[in-house]
C-alpha cells in the first residue's frame, strides 16, 4: 500500500502475560477501542513503527504527485487541466497532513525528508513506474486511488489519534480522485479507436502495480501480526487485495476493458474472483530501487529541496529581522 | 545550506455554520502572517471556513496524560449535573 | 460612445484569457516540485484561479467571434502568433525568486485592470472581473508579502531576487502601452486605458520594494513588446508545443 512492508522491529508477537502492566494497560486501552494519543504513554516499537508508517505514507502522497504532475502541461483540455491540477495538489496537501501527524510523535518534516532522500526511508513501489500516455492518468486514479481508498478506510479506526484524524481528512477530500480517473477513462472507451487503445494498454501497465501495492502475501508476518495486534493494520493484504480485484473487475467490464490476467475468473464456491499472483521479484525490485523511474522521482525531490533551501532560509532570516526590530519597537 | 527549520504552527478553523473554531491541523511557517497565509492555502481549498487562527505550536500548554484521573475522572460521578438525572412525568410536556 | 467591433473585442478577451492561461501554465510546471510544500500547495492554487479565469475569459472571446471556437480550441488549435498574452507571462520559471518577481509584477497590474474591467458597458466582462478581482486580491497579497521576505533576507536571496527584477523589468512597459484595440474598447466603455493604469502600480510596487530593500530600475529603461499583439519571445511557441502536443495529436477527439 502507500505504507507497504513496515517494519515492526517484532521477533514475536507477545502475549499479555508477556507484557510489562505499562504495556499490558496499552493494549486493554487499543482493544477497548481507546484511541492512543501523541502525549500518551507508548511502547517504543509502536512509536517507531507508526513514524515509519506515517512517513512512508507522506513520502508516497509527495513522490505521488510525480507521475500524475508530469501530464499536467499537457492534459487535452482545460477541464481536465484543472482536476488534474487540483488533485495532485491535494496529494500535497496529503503529504502535508500525514508529515503533522508523524511529527507529533517528536519526529521533524525535515528528518523525515531527509530520511527520503538519503534513500533510507520507503515510498509506495507505484509511483515508479512511468506514465506514458494521457490514459495512465485515468488508470491511476481509478486503480491507485481506489486501491488507496481501500486500504485507508480501515486506517480512520486505526488506534493512534493523529493519524486516524489525517486519514479522515484525507479519505474525504480524496472521494473525487477515483471518479476522476474512471471519468477519464468512460471518456477515453466512447472515444476514437486510438483513445481505446490508449485505455487498454494502460490498463495493461498498471494493473499489476496496482495489485502489488498491497504488499506480499502477509498470512506468515510477524510484522503484520504485530501491526495488527498494535490496531495499525486492520486487514491483511491478501483481505485487501481480494477486495480490490473484486470490486474493480465489474467497473472493468462496464467500461469493456479486458483485465490483464488469464487466471481471473469468479469463484461461485468462495463468492469471490479468483487471480493469478503478482510477481514477488518485480515487487521486492521495485521497492528496493530498481523500478524504472525510482531514481529520477527521488533526484526531482532532492532537486526540488535543495533549490528551495535558499528560499526556506530567506523566510526564516526575515521573521528574525522582524522579531527583533519589533524587539526594539517595544 | 539550510541551518533552522520553519517552526510549526497549529490551525483552527470555523466553519460557516457558526460553531467554534475547530482544530484541522498543522503546517509550517516563518511567522504568524506568513502561517495565516499558508493555513489558507493548504486548508480552505474546499470552502472550509470563514475564519482562521494560527497558534505556534510551541505556545500550546497541554494536561498530562499522566493527570488523567484526577483531572477528568471526579466528574464522573456528578451525574445530577446532566438533565437525564430527573425523571420527568409523561404528561408534563416542554421541559 | 461608439460601439466595438466583434473583431477587436476578441482580440481583446484573447489578451486577457492569454495572459491568465500562459501564466496558469507556467505554474503548473512546478507542481510537486516547489521549495516548501505549503508554497507548493498555494502556488496550486493560483494556477487553478487563473486557469479558471483564462476558461471564462476563452469561452466568451468563442462566443463573441461567433464560429463556434470553444475554450479548448482557442487554447489548443492556435499557434503562438495568435496568442495575444503579455510577454512577461511566457517567461521562463528560473529559480523561485523569478517565478514570485513574474507573479509579483503581473498580479500587481492584474488586480487595476480587473478593478478597470468590473467597471466595463459589457455586463459579462464585469462579471468575470468581479469573480477574478477577489482571486487576485489574494494572489497579489501573498505575492508582495513573499518578494518583501526574499528580497530582505538573505544576502543570497536579496542578491536573487534584485537579479529576477532587473531580468523582468524591461517585460512590464507593455503593460501600460495601448494600441488601437486598446483606444477602440475604451471608447466603447468596454475597457480602459493602459496608460492611466501605471501610476498607481507603480506607487505600489516602490513600496513593496522599498520595505524589500530592492533597487528600482532605471524608469527610462528600454521596454520590450509585441506580446498583446501576437509576437512574442521564443519561449512561447515551446510552452505551447507541450500544451498542446495531446490535443493535436487526436483531432476532434473528446476528452
Amino acid at each position: 500500500m502507500y505504507a507497504q512492508l513496515v517494519e515492526t522491529g517484532a521477533k514475536k508477537v507477545p502475549t499479555l502475560a508477556e507484557m510489562t502492566p505499562e504495556e499490558q494497560a496499552f493494549q486493554a486501552k487499543i482493544d477497548a477501542g481507546i484511541k492512543i494519543e501523541a502525549k500518551d504513554w507508548m511502547p517504543e516499537g509502536y512509536r517507531k513503527t507508526l513514524v515509519r508508517q506515517i512517513s512512508q505514507h507522506a513520502h508516497s502522497e509527495i513522490v505521488g504527485q510525480l507521475p500524475e504532475g508530469n501530464w499536467i502541461t499537457r492534459a487535452p483540455s482545460l477541464k481536465r487541466k484543472s482536476i488534474l491540477l487540483a488533485k495532485v495538489q491535494d496529494e500535497g496537501g496529503h503529504g502535508l497532513y500525514l508529515y503533522s501527524a508523524a511529527e507529533t510523535l517528536g519526529v521533524s518534516r525535515e528528518q523525515m525528508v531527509d530520511d527520503l532522500h538519503a534513500g533510507k526511508a520507503r515510498y509506495s513501489s507505484i509511483f515508479n513506474y512511468p506514465t506514458l500516455t494521457w490514459a495512465d492518468m485515468g488508470a491511476i486514479g481509478w486503480l491507485v486511488d481506489g486501491a488507496a481508498i481501500i486500504n485507508q478506510i480501515p486506517l480512520c479506526r486505526c488506534s493512534f489519534g493523529p493519524y486516524a484524524r489525517a486519514m479522515v481528512r484525507i479519505c474525504k477530500e480524496e472521494s473525487f480522485h477515483q471518479r476522476q480517473g474512471y471519468d477519464i477513462m468512460i471518456s477515453l472507451m466512447r472515444g476514437t479507436a486510438a483513445q481505446q487503445a490508449m485505455a487498454q494498454d494502460a490498463l495493461n501497465r498498471w494493473w499489476w502495480p496496482s495489485l502489488m501495492m498491497f504488499g506480499p502475501s502477509d498470512a506468515e508476518s510477524i510484522n503484520s501480526a504485530q501491526s495488527a495486534q498494535w490496531g495499525i493494520k486492520l486487514f491483511s493484504n491478501d483481505e485487501l487485495r481480494q477486495k480490490m480485484v473484486d470490486q474493480t473487475v465489474p467497473q472493468a467490464e462496464h467500461l469493456g476493458l479486458r483485465i490483464p490476467d488469464p487466471d481471473l475468473k469468479w469463484n461461485e464456491e468462495r463468492g469471490h474472483y479468483d487471480f493469478g499472483a503478482i510477481e514477488r521479484d518485480e515487487f521486492y525490485s521495485v521497492l528496493k530501487g530498481n523500478g524504472p523511474c525510482n531514481k529520477e522521482r527521488l533526484a526531482t525531490r532532492v532537486k526540488a529541496h535543495e533549490d528551495g533551501a535558499w528560499f526556506r532560509d530567506a523566510l526564516m532570516a526575515h521573521a528574525e529581522k522582524r522579531a527583533a526590530r519589533a524587539g526594539k519597537a517595544a | 545550506m539550510t541551518t533552522k527549520n520553519l517552526p510549526l504552527w497549529e490551525v483552527f478553523i470555523r466553519s460557516q455554520h457558526g460553531l467554534a473554531h475547530k482544530h484541522v491541523g498543522s503546517l509550517h511557517a516563518a511567522d504568524a502572517e506568513m502561517a495565516m497565509n499558508n493555513a489558507r492555502d493548504v486548508y480552505t481549498r474546499r470552502n472550509e471556513g470563514v475564519s482562521i487562527w494560527v497558534v505556534p505550536s510551541a505556545s500550546i500548554v497541554a494536561s498530562s496524560p499522566d493527570d488523567k484521573e484526577p483531572l477528568f475522572d471526579p466528574a464522573n460521578s456528578k451525574v445530577y449535573r446532566h438533565p437525564t438525572f430527573f425523571p420527568m412525568p409523561d404528561e408534563v410536556k416542554h421541559i | 460612445m461608439q460601439a466595438a467591433s466583434n473583431a477587436s473585442k476578441m482580440i481583446y478577451l484573447l489578451r486577457l484569457g492569454d495572459s491568465a492561461l500562459v501564466l496558469s501554465q507556467r505554474i503548473s510546471e512546478l507542481c510537486g516540485k516547489g521549495p516548501a510544500l505549503e508554497e507548493d500547495l498555494a502556488l496550486a492554487n493560483t494556477a487553478l484561479d487563473l486557469l479558471g479565469q483564462a476558461r471564462l475569459w476563452l469561452s466568451y472571446a468563442g462566443e463573441i467571434e461567433g464560429d463556434g471556437r470553444d475554450e479548448d480550441a482557442l487554447a489548443f488549435l492556435r499557434s503562438d502568433r495568435e496568442f495575444h498574452n503579455l510577454l512577461i507571462v511566457e517567461q521562463l520559471n528560473g529559480n523561485y525568486a523569478g517565478t514570485i518577481m513574474r507573479q509579483f509584477l503581473f498580479d500587481a497590474w492584474h488586480t487595476l485592470a480587473l478593478a478597470q474591467l468590473t467597471q466595463s458597458s459589457d455586463p459579462r466582462i464585469c462579471e468575470i472581473a468581479q469573480k477574478s478581482q477577489k482571486e487576485v486580491t489574494y494572489h497579489l497579497r501573498r505575492s508582495s508579502d513573499l518578494i518583501v521576505r526574499m528580497g530582505d533576507g538573505t544576502e543570497v536571496s536579496h542578491a536573487l531576487t534584485q537579479a529576477a527584477l532587473d531580468q523582468l523589468w524591461p517585460f512590464t512597459g507593455e503593460m501600460f502601452t495601448g494600441d488601437a484595440i486598446d483606444e477602440e474598447m475604451t471608447a466603447a466603455g468596454v475597457g480602459f486605458d493602459p496608460a492611466q493604469l501605471k501610476q498607481t502600480w507603480q506607487t505600489y510596487i516602490d513600496q513593496v520594494f522599498t520595505v524589500a530593500t530592492l533597487q528600482l530600475p532605471r524608469q527610462d529603461a528600454w521596454m520590450q513588446k509585441g506580446g498583446k499583439q501576437g509576437v512574442h519571445s521564443e519561449h512561447l511557441s515551446y510552452l505551447l508545443a507541450e500544451m498542446q502536443v495531446l490535443h493535436r495529436a487526436h483531432p476532434g477527439a473528446k476528452w
